[in-house]
């Protein structure tokens, strides 16, 4: 099976959800790669360079420099003719390409898959993550978005991959981009973090979320996350959320601080290798699934953690 | 300006989902139904758009004959009137864009606004699917939408943070949770919701194949975290730390 994997990038670099899709697509056949954006050479060149990658179809062209899914769909349905597996990372910029192409293709996408079972078997995660669904397809051409964090990242380097120019299909004049505010951080991303310290409703202001919560992650070298809470009573951006509606992550060690631990948060981050929460209600649902739980009044016991590491 | 607000049938959010024995899905018998929060949010939009130049909010529903409920919420909420398509098989989020694509074809709506997905199924996908059907922009996971004379502004929630379209007129738009606070029904506006005019359908009457793509082979629970331990104080947190080597 010949597959294309949609590659994720910001402008330079490949992000890791990326070749984590790589993974998945390699358990189906042979991995080809497409490039979209705007001055994206280096990109191709970085793409052609990930261990076991066949031809890194290059689209650089104007109308693609936001990735506008108007523009990119149509793109990716024409190199569909020669593939017979569509894969994107299930990224907000994956959900919004992928069932666009899927559409025009006539087949359904599997979506956020979790393992691939067969060529035309997967399993994915409904409800939330309170169950998983092993699905099969009569499609053809498949189409799929990947959980990046059910699969390993392929290597970076050591690929010999061949970049082919793809012409542009054009401006479809559907949509333009108008701006974009990007949250700057210097922290690890959150969903390649290997540590992350996520805050609840229980911080009560985004100054104290900014007092505990920054100088914990800081100690330890992780990223920073939130519950939904956290995020509409505006601690803290949107970007931070991790959850069924926000970010997937699974990162080696968890440290929820002042989080209950509802259905919505734990479909976010339940595939963590090791969750610590923190918090003062002892019959909170997060320490059915902590391994390591402590009681107490977060306002106390995380300065002292902080001082403590 | 007409609106066009597709709404779902789903297991209450508030519920935990049991996975059937026999590995078949996830027990509905005797659950609490809602409808899907993502597309309240969505009903709720419609309804703001009023004061700015909508005119008709006509919602639809496709599923079984309870499905009328969560239309008559819709209704109750503020919407116009409502369409179900009656199916008592499931229809996959294919399906259900290109039913949506015919009923846009006789309905003309200028707007057309679903949730980004739905809680039970967690698909993502329908609204991607009706715009690429239509050839229309959509403006995924809004948190913000402005429509200005024949297009609209879409703030969306994207991984990095946030990024604003402009999308020509018609378009899809799909909600974020925070785009809105959805409002209540209120007692005489459900009282009124009741004559409202509901139109119901069948997948047959507009000529779509709806036959699945899918099989479900089979569910099951995920696999259960083995129960952690309590820790006495901060001291002994510090001291596992280290030995799991996330702390010097």
């Amino acid at each position: 099976m010949k597959t294309l994997v949609w590659v994720e990038h910001d402008g330079t670099a490949v992000r890791d959800a990326t070749l984590r899709t790589v993974t998945a697509a390699s358990l189906l056949g042979e991995v080809h790669l497409l490039v979209v954006g705007h001055g994206v050479g280096g990109v191709a060149q970085a793409a052609a360079g990930i261990a076991g990658v066949g031809v890194v179809h290059v689209a650089d062209d104007v109308e693609y420099a936001h990735l506008l899914a108007e523009n990119v769909a149509p793109l990716v349905v024409e190199l569909m003719g020669r593939h017979d597996a569509f894969l994107a990372p299930a990224t907000t910029s994956g959900k919004a390409l992928a069932p666009r192409v899927a559409a025009l293709l006539d087949v359904m996408q599997i979506s956020d898959i979790l393992s691939v079972e067969g060529e035309d078997t997967f399993t994915r995660p409904i409800y939330a993550g309170n169950a998983i669904a092993t699905v099969r397809t009569s499609d053809v051409k498949k189409v799929l978005t990947v959980r990046g964090t059910a699969f390993e990242k392929a290597a970076s380097d050591g690929g010999t991959g061949r970049i082919e120019t793809v012409e542009s299909t054009g401006d479809k004049g559907l949509s333009t981009f108008v701006g974009q505010e990007i949250a700057a951080s210097s922290r690890p991303e959150l969903t390649s973090a290997r540590v992350i310290v996520a805050g609840g409703r229980a911080l009560g202001s985004g100054e104290r979320f900014a007092e505990l919560i920054e100088p914990l992650a800081d100690r330890l070298g992780a990223g920073v996350g939130a519950s939904r809470a956290a995020v509409d009573a505006g601690y803290v951006p949107n970007d931070y959320q991790i959850g069924q509606t926000g970010k997937i992550v699974a990162p080696e060690v968890y440290v929820a601080v002042g989080i209950s631990g509802a259905i919505q948060h734990l479909a976010g981050m339940k595939d963590s290798k090791t969750i610590i929460a923190i918090n003062k209600d002892e019959d909170a649902p997060i320490f059915q699934v902590a391994d390591l739980g402590l009681v107490g009044d977060l306002f106390e016991i995380v300065p002292e953690l902080t001082r403590k590491l | 300006m007409k609106v066009l607000v597709p709404v779902k049938r789903v297991l209450d959010y508030n519920v935990k989902p049991r996975v059937k024995a026999d590995g078949t899905g996830v027990d509905l018998a005797n659950v609490k139904m809602s409808m899907n929060p993502f597309d309240e949010i969505a009903v709720e939009e419609a309804i703001r758009l009023k004061d700015k130049g909508v005119t008709e909010i006509v919602v639809v529903s496709i599923g079984e004959q309870k499905s009328q409920e969560t239309l008559r919420t819709a209704l109750a909420m503020g919407a116009d009137r409502a369409i179900l398509v009656l199916s008592e098989t499931k229809v996959e989020p294919l399906g259900v864009a290109k039913i949506l694509a015919k009923i846009v074809e006789e309905e003309q709506p200028d707007l057309v606004i679903l949730g980004k997905q739905a809680i039970d199924d967690d698909n993502n996908q329908t609204g991607q699917m009706l715009a690429g059907l239509l050839n229309w922009g959509q403006g995924t996971f809004a948190s913000k939408v402005e429509i200005a004379d024949d297009s609209v502004h879409v703030t969306r929630e994207v991984d990095g943070g946030a990024e604003t379209d402009t999308l020509k007129l018609p378009a899809i738009i799909t909600t974020d949770l925070r785009l809105n606070e959805p409002r209540y029904a209120s007692l005489p506006n459900i009282m009124k919701a009741k004559s409202k005019p509901m139109a119901t359908k069948a997948p047959a009457d507009f000529g779509v194949d709806v036959t699945p793509r899918l099989t479900t082979l089979k569910v099951v629970e995920p696999a259960k975290r083995s129960a952690g331990i309590k820790v006495a104080d901060v001291d002994e947190l510090v001291g596992k730390l280290k030995t799991m080597g996330v702390a010097k």
